[in-house]
């Protein structure tokens, strides 16, 4: 009898750190593995997932090279806004600030809220493009049938690989209109 | 229970809902993944149906996804994980000398929350908006944008089955590590304690994940949340990374408990001692430690960094040394052995055999760069096929027939068994491996119609698959032959070269293992 008390308990006992680690690994995916993810990919640019913390102005520039900058845009399921870069191409040496801008129109009977996500190509390339500004960088509304211009204002990192010559920015359009609880993004920054 | 003052119905009811027994609960586990094996196998054969000639012939294209997607689903979580848990139940207190397992009713619990999470997942087949069409991945968007209605009855199913699988692993861990007989050290375990003792861990490690990865699609699809949805914030890629943290060591635990079965049985029909038990032990736990950290192969083309897929590349290719060590480990066992050829050791044989085929095709796929020619073809769906069909599922067959003598007291028929072993190999290899040429070719996953050219090999493989199919009819009227007690009765020891605590019980066993603790000699 006496050892199968002393059993029991070790089996409640198991049980207990068993269940533990269960309900922690649900905890992990749920809660640690997302923000870890997002972590992780804009740290180290991965997925072409650019930095989206505003950064101030360069002033050191490196006049030796040159380096292709070239705009791309597409509408997600079909967002019913015209929406595309005013200038496709830019050259520019990195440490240059330059500003562009992309048009963006509601062709919709109804005022739409739009989030643009950029993607960057190279993916090694996403952590030296740096933003001052951008309409990515916060939701857009426009009436319908109203038209904007929407600014970005960016510089290159001098410390931009060599071998890379050429950098594709691709923003693709969502609808967000009905979406209530975004993930946090950084656009609180932009207050200061 | 003091189920003998009751009768008929109530009295059978008592038996089998009630029941804390690890016996009848291992047969409910038994009974339940053969219902579901042919569930899924009749998907199977629908989906081979409507390949079997180029153009549109029975199912619709998105019923024809449904049926890939459920099948993949049903096999996964309805057949082989329920049948290694029965298993699992029927063996692991007799090979250790416990009387039942550690918690008897959170094992009624966990078996019977099953039938409705089955229910939960067949029932979305005739649901308005039709079954899940996006997969056993479940990638999103497929599943949050574009999912049917009856997604959600399958996340909800998903979540039971976890449920079922974290209650069934802390019982197995706990019998394995506090009831094994006294004087048994863990480096005593039969090596088919140790394979489910590492897959315990492993499924309690990532069905909360995967609970974790569909309860972020059911916010993302009801609760306004953007996980997945690049709008909000999200990513869909990030999807697949949970995902697959959780697939990857999840199909360690659909074949490692059959690396289990073979490890019985190929020593007792070599009459030797399994050869290396102690590297067969460390490449166990290899497998399930490197498991965790090679997921990212299955997404080589969603376009990882370089360092990513290098990283990714050599770890799974590194899986392949503890894997080997098991294949040349069963090679040595049979060594100057002296083999028969009954019909467990024949599924085995080709288990060794075929799996090794499967896993020789994953090292090609491992490869990032050639794996972007494999990628989604059916050169991927031969692999997978050759690992849990030929592989796990031949395993499974095998258990069957080693084990259903001791379960039952009586025989199987020898004669039926070995018909049923030659048209089942015939059958899925005739199936699976013309699949290899035509996914090379580039014929793709998932689509139910395909180019000319393939049509000859899809032919042979749909012949094959019916031919597979049906010979299984075989194995349930060879169950029923054993378990109506129509085959010979059988001793104790059932086979003359099978070592371990089980075959000292009589056959059929009684209905609580060892109720006083065996006394053990370790050679």
């Amino acid at each position: 009898m006496d050892t199968s008390a002393t059993t029991s308990a070790k089996n409640k006992r198991t049980r207990i750190i068993l269940l533990a680690a269960a309900v922690m690994m649900f905890g992990f995916a749920y809660y640690v593995l997302v923000p870890m993810y997002n972590v992780l990919c804009s740290a180290f640019g991965l997925n072409g997932k650019p930095n989206l913390t505003q950064v101030a102005a360069a002033d050191d520039v490196d006049m030796t090279r040159t380096v292709k900058v070239q705009f791309i845009a597409t509408n997600n399921s079909q967002v019913p806004w015209k929406f595309y870069p005013k200038v496709r191409q830019v050259s520019l040496h990195p440490g240059e600030n330059k500003r562009v801008a992309y048009f963006g129109e509601n062709f919709s009977a109804t005022a739409m809220t739009v989030q643009a996500i950029p993607s960057i190509t190279p993916a090694r390339a996403a952590k030296y493009l740096k933003k001052t500004e951008c309409f990515c960088f916060r939701q857009q509304t426009l009436a319908s049938h109203k038209h904007m211009d929407m600014p970005i204002l960016f510089h290159l990192d001098p410390a931009l690989p060599k071998d890379i010559k050429t950098i594709t920015l691709s923003y693709t359009l969502f609808d967000t209109t009905s979406i209530t609880h975004p993930l946090k993004r950084p656009q609180g920054r932009l207050s200061g | 229970m003091g189920a003998t003052n009751k009768k008929g119905l109530a009295a059978w009811f008592e038996r089998w809902v009630f029941s804390t027994n690890h016996k009848d609960i291992g047969s409910l586990y038994l009974i339940f993944a053969g219902v579901m094996f042919f569930t899924a196998g009749i998907m199977a054969l629908l989906i081979r149906y409507e390949l079997f000639e180029p153009g549109h012939r029975l199912l619709d294209p998105n019923t024809f996804n449904s049926m890939t997607t459920m099948h993949g689903l049903i096999m996964v979580f309805g057949f082989m994980m329920p049948f290694f848990t029965g298993l699992a139940n029927w063996q692991i207190p007799m090979m250790i000398g416990a009387p039942d397992m550690a918690f008897p009713r959170m094992n009624n619990w966990s078996f019977w929350i099953l039938p409705f999470a089955g229910i939960l997942l067949v029932s979305t087949l005739f649901m308005q908006g039709g079954a899940p069409n996006f997969g056993w991945t479940m990638y999103a968007p497929l599943s949050t944008t574009y999912g049917p209605k009856s997604t959600d009855f399958l996340i909800f199913a998903i979540h039971i089955l976890g449920i079922s699988s974290i209650m069934g692993s802390i019982n197995i861990i706990a019998t394995i590590l506090n009831m094994r007989a006294p004087g048994m050290k863990l480096m005593n375990m039969p090596i088919f304690v140790w394979t489910w003792l590492v897959t315990a861990y492993l499924m309690l490690a990532v069905m909360p994940v995967l609970a974790g990865a569909v309860t972020m699609l059911l916010t993302d699809r009801h609760f306004g949340t953007s996980f997945f949805n690049a709008a909000g914030g999200g990513d869909p890629v990030m999807f697949q990374h949970i995902f697959w943290f959780f697939g990857h060591p999840e199909v360690y635990i659909l074949i490692l408990p059959a690396f289990g079965v073979v490890s019985e049985v190929v020593p007792a029909f070599s009459r030797k001692r399994l050869f290396g038990y102690d590297f067969m032990v460390y490449a166990i736990v290899a497998i399930a430690v490197i498991g965790f950290v090679v997921w990212a192969h299955h997404m080589f083309t969603t376009g990882i960094s370089l360092a990513a897929e290098l990283f990714f590349m050599y770890t799974t290719s590194i899986i392949a040394v503890p894997t080997g060590i098991k294949v040349f480990n069963w090679m040595a066992t049979m060594w100057r052995g002296s083999i028969s050829f009954e019909t467990p050791m024949l599924f085995t044989l080709a288990f060794i055999f075929q799996f090794t085929m499967g896993g020789f095709t994953g090292l090609m796929c491992s490869v990032a760069p050639a794996d972007y020619q494999y990628h989604d073809t059916y050169f991927v769906v031969a692999h997978f096929h050759y690992v849990l069909v030929p592989g796990a599922t031949f395993a499974i067959f095998s258990s069957l027939y080693y084990w259903v003598p001791k379960w039952t007291g009586h025989m199987y028929c020898e004669k039926i068994g070995q018909l049923h072993f030659w048209l089942s190999v015939i059958g899925v290899n005739l199936c699976f491996f013309p699949m290899h040429f035509v996914g090379l070719a580039g014929m793709p996953r998932r689509i139910p119609d395909y180019s000319l050219q393939f049509t000859t090999f899809n032919q042979a493989a749909s012949i094959g698959a019916m031919i597979f199919g049906f010979s299984q009819l075989l194995l349930i009227y060879n169950m029923w032959y054993a378990v109506a007690g129509k085959g010979k009765k059988v001793s104790s020891q059932v086979w003359e070269g099978a070592r371990g605590l089980e075959w000292t019980l009589s056959s059929p066993p009684p209905h609580h293992s060892f109720d006083k603790p065996p006394i053990l000699k370790f050679d």
